[in-house]
């Protein structure tokens, strides 16, 4: 396939590295923009997906997930596949830009070497680049999750990311984090948002009408291409109802067959659905719903160098935080897709130069805060990430502050797959916390749960990730807890899956009845009480100094 | 203080309680019921066996709010006097009680209802339609009914 041969071929210039002993520069040396954006085009149609940014404007560090476990048909499939194994899979050398990009392998030295990755001013140079080659052939596609988690976006009620997604002119997006603005907010931004906002699976509650348009219809390259919008289907579940009250979601399987019928009908030669469903889900949709050429998949956050190809539709998997963008060039003709060729593209910082208009719009919007967001509240001992299926050691801290802060016995931090990544020995500064915490029902609260409640909750959470049947998961990773360990048997049926929950207070065993203090953020429902969570954080990493989290104890099973 | 998790509590009682896990789309639904569904369906088919087709149920996957499940039923039949659906039953298998609504039909109606269901928990959802001819029909769809608030 040839886009494994691209990339191998960025793998082949940059495999001499080794992971000792090399520096900074000598790692980038090798590394040219020209490289990262060499693409063999082919036919008459260009797609470039950008997806999950999640208001990163700057470039960032993120670590890829050591653990991501698939479970039934997906057990050990892309993207559930990781580390090494994922290295081997690809042909991707240990220690190359790729390695660094891609996985956790090495990720601390690779990081001081390479540097970070993505930057809204870096994205839009490559897309410029795109644009020149390709003209009137290039279909730009925003899958969602651009509009908050910063705390820019925050504070503008996500105005920051859609005046600067208006540089890059995409041509549709969707959304999920989107949605947490509110239903008024969402109406004022699509109204004036200058690309239409998709959704084929969101209705309005009182008459099940269509709250959004389902579906655009492109001409590129004489071909007629049609993008299909699917919103995140659990966004009322996963995040708060009250917020969108009016709006119902789900995945609504038929009407996407519908959708794509329709736009058949209406002489579509290539069907795109922009999908937010998460990578399982739209593997499962693509094998059930007939005429999908390319799904671009976000939510899940996996990076793939390659497109997954099921039956005749081709998923594309875009990662997060602005490190990639995908280009795929497709051939189509009489009315069919003939041929296709995709990259999957790294945005290294440090190698693809920053695009000026850009750059002067986020310096702009950054400028009256960069002063408090660059304070520096404590240090980082050791690695600070979040994304894995079951904690990550950024998670562990903000346990350990709901812990101290709120005076608990048990803590507990929402799943979340964004929040960027600080290394060994770098200082936490207010932004750090903000990226990892910056949502619009922030509220810390604090309550008393019975051991029997808190075991449902973690068996619900679970459920959502490891339920057999991707239509019934949620994407998120399992819930994080402080104060308690426990084992879970992620093969198990729901309801059966966690076991040996302990008090680590005391080392004895959570009993059922008994009641226990609680603290925690981002509860869905209305009207929670508690002071913002990044306050909570920001009070414990100073206190602190120096953070050095407390490791999460959770055993698993099943995998 | 609100409770973040309060959704759920009065449905809390079953902590535990092992959740029916077949999806088995076999006639008489050969699930585990907690309630008298299968007596329910037997009831009302006379005995008979339903064979799994021409009734179809839409329902969501993952339930927004189990108090107000949105719920579409269609049956493929032509509606005319010699071919028509007298009858739907909407049975839950996971509710205190297995009814949950009749819809009946006359050879001039259009073979399809909605309405919004209440589910106390993750179940199976079942319709059962009877044909003028007596023949007998079912679909089944099982319904999650989840705490939220994690996913992202």
């Amino acid at each position: 396939m040839t886009s494994r041969r691209d990339f191998l071929q960025i793998a082949a210039a940059t495999a001499a590295l080794v992971p000792t002993g090399w520096t900074r520069a000598f790692a980038q040396q090798s590394l040219v923009q020209d490289d990262l954006l060499a693409f063999e085009p082919m036919g008459n149609v260009t797609l470039v997906h950008l997806t999950d940014i999640h208001a990163q404007l700057v470039p960032v560090l993120f670590r890829e997930p050591s653990t991501n476990l698939g479970v039934g048909e997906a057990r050990g499939q892309v993207p559930h596949v990781t580390g090494r194994a994922y290295l081997d899979l690809f042909g991707i050398p240990g220690g190359s830009p790729l390695a660094y990009a891609l996985t956790p392998e090495d990720y601390v030295a690779l990081a001081r070497g390479y540097g970070r990755m993505g930057g809204l001013d870096r994205i839009a140079t490559v897309l410029d680049a795109i644009r020149a080659e390709r003209g009137d052939k290039v279909l730009f596609l925003d899958g969602g999750d651009t509009w908050q988690n910063s705390y820019t976006s925050m504070l503008s009620k996500g105005q920051d990311m859609v005046d600067c997604m208006a540089l890059l002119k995409p041509d549709a997006m969707t959304g999920h984090w989107e949605f947490t603005l509110g239903t008024d907010r969402v109406k004022e931004i699509v109204d004036g948002l200058g690309c239409p906002f998709l959704g084929q699976n969101v209705r309005d509650a009182e008459w099940n009408e269509p709250a959004f348009e389902s579906t655009k219809m492109f001409e590129r390259g004489g071909a007629k291409v049609a993008v299909i919008g699917q919103a995140f289907p659990y966004t009322p579940i996963a995040n708060p109802r009250w917020l969108i009250p009016n709006w119902l979601f789900g995945i609504r399987e038929e009407d996407v067959q519908a959708s794509v019928d329709k736009a058949r009908k209406d002489g579509a030669a290539l069907v795109v659905l922009l999908s937010h469903n998460g990578f399982d889900v739209d593997r499962k949709l693509a094998s059930r719903v007939k005429g999908i050429d390319v799904i671009l998949t976000g939510h899940t956050h996996d990076a793939l160098p390659q497109a997954v190809k099921v039956g005749q539709t081709l998923l594309i998997a875009s990662g997060s935080h602005g490190k990639f963008l995908t280009r795929v060039d497709l051939d189509v003709r009489d009315g069919a897709v003939k041929g296709y060729r995709s990259k999957l593209i790294p945005i290294f910082s440090d190698v693809i130069a920053s695009q000026k208009e850009m750059a002067a719009k986020i310096q702009a919007i950054r400028s009256p805060h960069e002063a408090m967001l660059k304070e520096e509240l404590g240090r980082a001992e050791g690695l600070l990430y979040r994304r894995g299926n079951f904690n990550g050691t950024l998670d562990d801290m903000i346990c350990d502050a709901l812990l101290a802060e709120r005076e608990a016995e048990i803590a507990l931090s929402p799943g979340f797959r964004w929040g960027t990544t600080l290394l060994p020995g770098q200082s936490i500064t207010r932004e750090d916390v903000y990226n990892a915490t910056a949502i619009t029902y922030p509220a810390a609260y604090r309550m008393t749960m019975t051991g029997g409640r808190l075991k449902e909750v973690l068996e619900d959470v679970a459920d959502n990730l490891f339920n057999a049947d991707p239509y019934y998961q949620q994407g998120g990773d399992m819930v994080r807890v402080g104060g308690v360990a426990y084992a879970i048997d992620v093969a198990r049926p729901a309801g059966s899956r966690v076991s040996d929950l302990t008090l680590l207070r005391t080392g004895k065993p959570i009993e059922a009845g008994t009641s226990y203090t609680v603290a925690g953020w981002a509860s869905v429902n209305e009207g929670t009480e508690g002071p913002p969570i990044w306050d909570v954080v920001a009070a414990h990493v100073r206190r602190k100094g120096t953070v050095n989290p407390t490791p999460a104890q959770v055993t698993v099973r099943g995998a | 203080m609100i409770s973040p998790l309060n959704r759920r509590q009065a449905l809390a009682l079953g902590t535990g309680a092992v959740l029916a896990t077949t999806l088995s789309l076999r006639a008489a639904p050969a699930l585990a019921a907690k309630n008298s569904t299968d007596e329910a369906i037997k009831a009302f088919t006379g005995g008979k066996e339903p064979v799994k087709g021409k009734v179809k149920l839409e329902l969501p996957e993952i339930a927004e709010n189990g108090n107000t499940v949105p719920m579409t039923v269609g049956v493929d039949a032509p509606m005319t006097k010699e071919s028509f659906v007298e009858e739907v039953m909407i049975v839950a298998d996971g509710n205190p009680n297995p009814g949950v609504i009749r819809f009946h039909f006359t050879p001039s109606s259009v073979p399809e209802a909605n309405t919004r269901i209440r589910l106390a928990e993750t179940q199976n959802v079942i319709a059962v339609a009877r044909m003028n001819d007596g023949s007998v029909f079912s679909d089944v769809k099982q319904v999650k009914v989840t705490i939220g608030g994690c996913g992202g």
